[in-house]
């Protein structure tokens, strides 16, 4: 249920800018990595060329190579949306489908992959809200609209919807950053439980979170404004914490820069 | 404090909005509650500083504007009864002189010296044509809102939704000449050719002569709301967060499926919001109609042969011959086209209504 990911020389655009370039990071499956860095510097990007989210907006394109267990996500003959569905997604903000109840969020992405079954459907919306943390919560009102739940709730919600189709990857586009200290820790807690099933990528401004849940922290850093956004340093978690290898990390964990 | 609120930011979300307004108000307040004279005069030092509390003003541009506003708003419930009293007014001994049934006669003479007239041919053909043009227009229409909004390029889309807007602004009386002089050919060889082969359907049978049908009225109808129903849709589809659509995707949604899943849920009050304002210009068409249809009194289904007839192409056509009892009679049939527009929007109210909860929770 995890895949191990390899990037190598992933350079992402957005038209004739330059967003990242020459990226290579190993991800092992069932491990939390953290991509940290100051803004502007391509973590999103990058995360988001994973599961090719990135190519979503007009004009961005993605050069170098991913592989997901040695298959290359960009080759040519790759459904897309088969990438997405392996590789699922969370929001910075909570995104769960306005028109929707609960119980339709959670299994929307089943029901995209031609689940009808409504035994099926319940069983894993009950499993995924479980897995969510959030079933205790929203169990006496499945019909109610997802929009209608507290930030913190909205976000458990949209990572049941993403663990429900039980996709290989979870990438996080800081997940934490609209809510509250309390549903930061429910989520950070989520993360610990998820990594036993998932290989877990997480973008995150918050170092303290990065230090946290994460086992690989992997540090981005621009130059200058304007220029692409490189890694600086992958490392264990702890290492780079503690000890970086790098002068410019450990001036942006210490505060000094960023 | 006191900056300016970004609306166009939210314009999407609007929930935000309240907030700032909020904020902004509070902001507004503030600044005088601590100025210490009742002058609001920006550039002074005095507009933070201690002194007396001002008092409230008696009269200002404040109370000024909620009475402009107040009279305004009544302004409306004024002309809406005026027109209602006045249709009564007039209707109801036109109705009472009608010496067949008002509901259910097929026929329209007024004027005679024993007037009998009936409303039924008239509402029948105006749902129908209606009808027939929505059934038409709305597939159509929410396809080149959704090719506009989210699969052309952007200059492909700017032009094509300029062109769109253009046929929104054709006026009607030449859409009615144009259904008359140049369309009226093709419907009639293709009423023909259905004739010949569906004439088992009763809605395509007859003996002809063809051409001059509820089809051609219906179509031309068509034509003239697509532009309304395009341009709205198209709007509320590109309204749609993206942060949705990123979620549709990232789940692994094809284009369509993304469509399917949150665009077009998300647009659904939007688009019958659309589609009523298409049916309210197709119920109240009057010229193109009263050009382009048979103009017989009798209700009947069959599309393709010479006839039909609508209320409003009614009123056109006859007013100009109209005595006292047969104006009554034609505001009577107005009467009748209101109420059919009532219940429509009421329709769609309570079908957005029931949503609420839903939709509410989306701003």
């Amino acid at each position: 249920m995890a895949k191990r990911i390899e990037a190598s020389n992933v350079t992402a655009y957005y038209g004739a800018f330059k967003a990242i370039e020459n990226i290579n990071i190993t991800v092992e499956p069932k491990t939390v990595t953290a991509l940290i860095g100051p803004s502007g510097c391509g973590k999103s990007t990058f995360l988001r060329s994973i599961n090719r989210m990135h190519e979503v907006l007009p004009g961005a394109r993605v050069e170098g190579s991913l592989t997901i267990d040695d298959q290359d996500i960009y080759d040519r003959d790759v459904d897309v949306t088969a990438v997405r569905r392996m590789i699922g997604m969370v929001f910075q903000r909570p995104n769960p489908f306005p028109t929707m109840s609960i119980y339709e969020n959670v299994v929307a992405g089943l029901r995209l992959n031609g689940v009808r079954k409504k035994s099926i459907l319940d069983e894993a919306a009950e499993n995924s809200l479980r897995s969510a943390n959030l079933w205790d919560e929203v169990k006496d009102r499945l019909g109610k609209p997802g929009a209608g739940l507290s930030g913190g709730q909205q976000q458990r919600l949209c990572i049941a919807r993403t663990i429900a189709v039980e996709p290989q990857v979870v990438l996080m586009d800081e997940p934490c950053s609209a809510l509250d200290p309390i549903s930061t820790l429910a989520i950070e807690d989520l993360m610990f439980q998820l990594k036993d099933k998932f290989t877990i990528i997480i973008v995150t401004h918050n170092m303290q979170q990065a230090a946290r849940v994460s086992d690989r922290t992997a540090f981005f850093s621009i130059e200058k404004t304007g220029d692409p956004g490189r890694l600086i340093e992958y490392d264990n978690t702890q290492k780079i914490f503690s000890n970086p290898s790098q002068k410019k990390t450990e001036d942006y964990i210490t505060g000094r820069f960023g | 404090m006191g900056e300016t609120p970004h609306r166009s930011a939210d314009a999407g979300t609007g929930g935000t909005r309240v907030t700032e307004s909020h904020e902004r108000s509070a902001g507004a307040s503030a600044r005088l509650v601590e100025a210490p004279v009742s002058t609001r005069t920006p550039g002074g030092t005095g507009l933070g500083g201690g002194g007396a509390l001002p008092r409230a003003r008696a009269f200002g541009a404040e109370r000024g504007f909620r009475g402009l506003t107040l009279a305004a708003g009544t302004v409306v419930l004024v002309i809406i009864a005026a027109i209602a009293v006045f249709l009564v007014a007039k209707a109801v001994p036109a109705i009472r002189a009608d010496t067949e049934n008002f509901w259910t006669f097929e026929g329209w003479f007024p004027n005679d010296s024993e007037p009998k007239f009936g409303i039924g041919a008239l509402a029948f053909g105006t749902v129908l044509t209606a009808a027939l043009a929505l059934l038409v227009a709305v597939p159509v229409a929410l396809g080149i809102a959704l090719y506009l909004s989210h699969y052309a390029p952007r200059r492909v889309g700017t032009t094509l939704g300029f062109l769109i807007d253009l046929l929104a602004a054709v006026p009607s009386v030449v859409f009615g000449l144009w259904g008359r002089e140049i369309f009226l050919r093709p419907v009639q060889d293709f009423s023909v050719w259905l004739n010949k082969y569906f004439s088992w359907i009763p809605i395509f049978g007859g003996e002809g002569p063809f051409g001059k049908s509820i089809l051609l009225g219906s179509l031309v109808l068509a034509i003239m709301v697509l532009p309304i129903i395009t341009s709205l849709s198209r709007e509320v589809f590109l309204q749609t967060p993206t942060a949705n659509e990123e979620a549709a995707l990232a789940l692994g949604a094809t284009r369509w499926e993304m469509l399917r899943t949150a665009v077009l849920p998300y647009g659904r009050p939007g688009i019958i919001a659309a589609v009523m304002l298409g049916l309210g210009r197709a119920l109240g068409e009057t010229i193109a109609l009263a050009m382009t249809l048979g103009i017989t009194f009798n209700i009947s289904f069959n599309l393709i042969q010479n006839g039909g007839n609508s209320i409003a192409a009614n009123i056109a056509n006859t007013f100009g011959e109209a005595n006292e009892t047969g104006r009554g009679a034609l505001i009577a049939s107005g009467l009748v086209l209101f109420a059919i527009t009532l219940i429509v929007n009421i329709t769609a109210r309570v079908i957005i209504y029931r949503r609420r909860e839903f939709t509410e929770s989306a701003a």
